[in-house]
């Protein structure tokens, strides 16, 4: 199984294109292959003769780099045989594993009915735009790729064929200009969704979002409001390096006006999206690329909303507690665990959830009660959204603090290329782990 | 396009002079002090506005530049409101919290009054956008400064506009100098209303001295975009007085220049034609010319009466 995206881990084979003991060359198209994000054709990288065909049409989540086909060479003008066999499996690729499923504890479980499937966070965020551009005629969506391409990375499928072009609109790469028509049409009452293909491309767009989104309802005192959606991945995918992989979780929180949420499972995702869409503000809704394929339970009621400022203890503890979000919370959790068996250190995880506004009180609350802090993001150190952390609890729980606070963020230089590199550059679950050690002082 | 009535031509004569009338009192209330920060005046620019102005629907929709008095007073927006905000007061239009160039009357189907530059025309272009999602056949006319004819953004929103072919009347009001930089100093090819050909956007020049001129190349201009025959420019040749701002002396132009213009003012041509088409006497116009002069006073006088925002306000109106 070919690596076809920077972030698969494992595809589907939708169609064989060739049969055993068929002849090929390289460069003919052998099957078709279903990613993370579109329906793609492999070629043979060999010539030779289809001796085997290893999964049948149909098959689901073959992992990248196991063999799909052998291929033998032909006989022809090759004298040696004795190692004919070759695999179509192309270069190995950096993989991530996303965790399959998760269960994490959720404040909001107890009030929700949730659903018996695990769903993807991808269609959970699709579910979410559909369900609401049913309910209301003034949502609408537009970026690159959203609708005849089904979304760069599959998060708007099906949405042209249910909603028209008309509500599912594909733009040109003109990302300043149409951020600006999104937000003029805010303005004249519609409630567009937004999506940036990925966050780094909003910097073309970033004037129109701050002086244009979030000023105007204050500089108009009170009478014009811009209900907009802004949406799609944010931070590192892997190996994109520099361009592509920018955290802006903090850039988007520092600006008055703005609101900032960042969800970690299908089922918050679920919940800050429809609370995002129906917010009468403009929303900053930060992806993760990562995540896409994580699975989880949902909220049955198609009305569920998470209220904004409002964080989730994924895991209570009494020893340190970790503020986090996004894709961070699963590397933090993972870390909890080592932490229990190996240092018998009992670690609160609070998921954000909501950036701007942020839950002061469930912060400090969990500090009170573990007196130690460790926060953890994947974006650069200076001025994140674990700085304002940091000051929100020296200032209003100074006292109740038995250590300094250690904040976990990503390497202050440019996202590298190299996977080895990459790897130093993002948080790894041992730096959470030697963080909260040393506010242990073990 | 039906021949302009009497009162239509006294219309055109009131809203010009108010204009002008209003600005001068601006700069005064800016000299001592009342009015702070930007403050950029539309005087000699009057017959663009209220051209466009006489071709306008209810329900259509404008947005423009920072260069937004004017426009303000053409949509029939109340002086004393606008004052009030220029000298940062609870009355004005943005409570106090926009001042000269952030102004917006939603109720009036006024979007503002930007500060950016270039940055209200992919704005507008929305507003358009949500007419033509709407299906209500009103447009948006965007306002464009010649100095914005070189942002990037503004051929983005000329592509989108013409892609889909949405109902927004581009009007550039060229008069001479972005800032301090002439037009020929700042555009390669100075003929911006040929900025739309790649995009296949129809446009033409206009004379923006002469009201006249404006309503009717306005009035064609306004019902092909109405037609849902997509966007369509208008360059506007026109001239401001005054330097960009308060704080600019205009040295980048001569005094003959100036000059030149003033002896072609957009106000005295349509004195001349209400004189010429005997619709009113030298004396009638004098009684509308102070009844606009009290009115404008009551306007600074409203204004500077009216009280500063209490401080609750400094939070209000970030969220709803």
């Amino acid at each position: 199984m070919p690596a076809l995206s920077p972030t698969m881990t494992e595809g589907n084979l939708t169609k064989w294109l060739v049969q055993e003991g068929q002849v090929v060359k390289a460069g003919d198209v052998i099957a078709e292959i279903e990613t993370d994000k579109a329906t793609m054709e492999v070629e043979a990288v060999d010539e030779g003769t289809v001796e085997k065909l290893l999964y049948k049409e149909g098959d689901n989540n073959i992992p990248v780099n196991k063999p799909i086909a052998l291929i033998s060479e032909e006989q022809v003008n090759h004298s040696d045989t004795s190692e004919n066999k070759k695999n179509t499996t192309l270069k190995k690729v950096n993989q991530k594993t996303t965790e399959p499923s998760i269960t994490i504890k959720k404040d909001e479980k107890e009030e929700v009915n949730l659903s018996k499937d695990q769903i993807t966070m991808r269609q959970a965020i699709r579910d979410t735009i559909a369900e609401e551009m049913r309910k209301d005629k003034k949502v609408f969506i537009l970026g690159e790729e959203v609708a005849e391409y089904q979304g760069a990375y599959k998060v708007t499928q099906g949405l042209l064929e249910e909603f028209g072009k008309k509500r599912v609109i594909d733009t040109p790469i003109s990302e300043q200009g149409f951020t600006g028509l999104a937000v003029g049409a805010a303005f004249k009452g519609l409630t567009p969704i937004v999506e940036f293909m990925t966050f780094n491309f909003s910097m073309q767009a970033i004037d129109q979002i701050i002086n244009s989104a979030a000023k105007t309802l204050y500089m108009s005192g009170g009478q014009i409001n811009c209900p907009i959606v802004f949406r799609g991945p944010n931070g590192a995918a892997a190996q994109v390096a520099a361009q592509h992989s920018q955290d802006f979780s903090s850039w988007y929180s520092h600006v008055p006006g703005l609101k900032v949420v960042a969800p970690s499972t299908p089922l918050n995702a679920k919940g800050l999206l429809r609370e995002a869409i129906r917010d009468p503000n403009p929303v900053i809704f930060l992806e993760n690329e990562i995540l896409y394929g994580l699975k989880g339970e949902v909220s049955a009621d198609d009305n569920f909303t998470i209220p904004f400022g409002k964080a989730n203890v994924a895991k209570e503890g009494k020893d340190t507690t970790i503020v986090t979000y996004s894709i961070m919370l699963h590397k933090s959790l993972e870390a909890a665990k080592i932490l229990k068996n190996e240092f018998d250190l009992n670690v609160e995880v609070i998921d954000l959830q909501s950036l701007r506004p942020i839950d002061k009180e469930t912060i400090l609350k969990s500090v009170k009660k573990t007196n130690r802090l460790v926060t953890v993001e994947e974006s650069w150190p200076f001025a994140s959204v674990g700085s304002e952390v940091v000051n929100i609890v020296q200032q209003q729980a100074f006292d109740y603090l038995d250590s300094p606070i250690i904040k976990v963020n990503s390497a202050d230089v440019p996202m590298p290329y190299s996977s080895e590199l990459e790897k130093l550059y993002l948080p790894q679950v041992e730096d959470i782990v030697k963080a909260v050690k040393e506010v242990n002082y073990i | 396009m039906k021949k302009l009535s009497k009162s239509e031509h006294l219309k055109i004569f009131s809203y010009m002079l108010k204009i002008r009338r209003f600005e001068e009192r601006s700069a005064q209330l800016y000299g001592m002090g009342h009015i702070g920060g930007f403050c950029h005046l539309y005087i000699g620019q009057e017959a663009v506005v209220v051209g466009v102005l006489m071709t306008i629907h209810k329900n259509d929709s404008v947005v423009t530049t920072y260069r937004d008095h004017g426009h303000m007073i053409a949509r029939g927006l109340d002086p004393k409101k606008i004052m009030a905000e220029l000298t940062g007061r609870a009355d004005g239009y943005s409570a106090g919290k926009g001042g000269s160039m952030h102004m917006f009357s939603k109720e009036n189907n006024f979007y503002g009054g930007h500060g950016i530059v270039g940055a209200q025309v992919p704005i507008g272009t929305g507003i358009a956008f949500t007419h033509k999602y709407n299906g209500d056949k009103n447009i948006c006319r965007t306002y464009i400064g010649d100095g914005a004819m070189n942002n990037g953004q503004v051929f983005e929103a000329f592509n989108l506009a013409a892609l889909w072919e949405l109902p927004v009347l581009y009007i550039i009001e060229n008069n001479k100098y972005g800032m301090g930089t002439s037009v020929d100093r700042a555009a390669a090819g100075s003929d911006l209303y040929k900025r739309g050909e790649a995009f296949g956007i129809k446009g033409e020049i206009v004379d923006g001295m002469n009201v006249y001129s404006v309503i009717k190349a306005a009035d064609k201009a306004g019902e092909y975009v109405r037609s849902g025959k997509g966007p369509y420019i208008l360059e506007v040749q026109t001239y401001r007085y005054r330097g960009h701002s308060m704080s600019d002396p205009a040295k980048y132009r001569t005094k003959d220049e100036l000059e030149e213009y003033k002896n072609s003012d957009p106000i005295e041509i349509v004195r001349a034609e209400i004189l010429k088409k005997k619709f009113a006497t030298e004396s009638e116009l004098e009684k509308i010319s102070k009844e606009i002069i009290e009115e404008v006073k009551a306007a600074a006088d409203f204004a500077l009466q009216s009280k500063f925002p209490s401080s609750e306000e400094l939070y209000t109106d970030v969220y709803i």
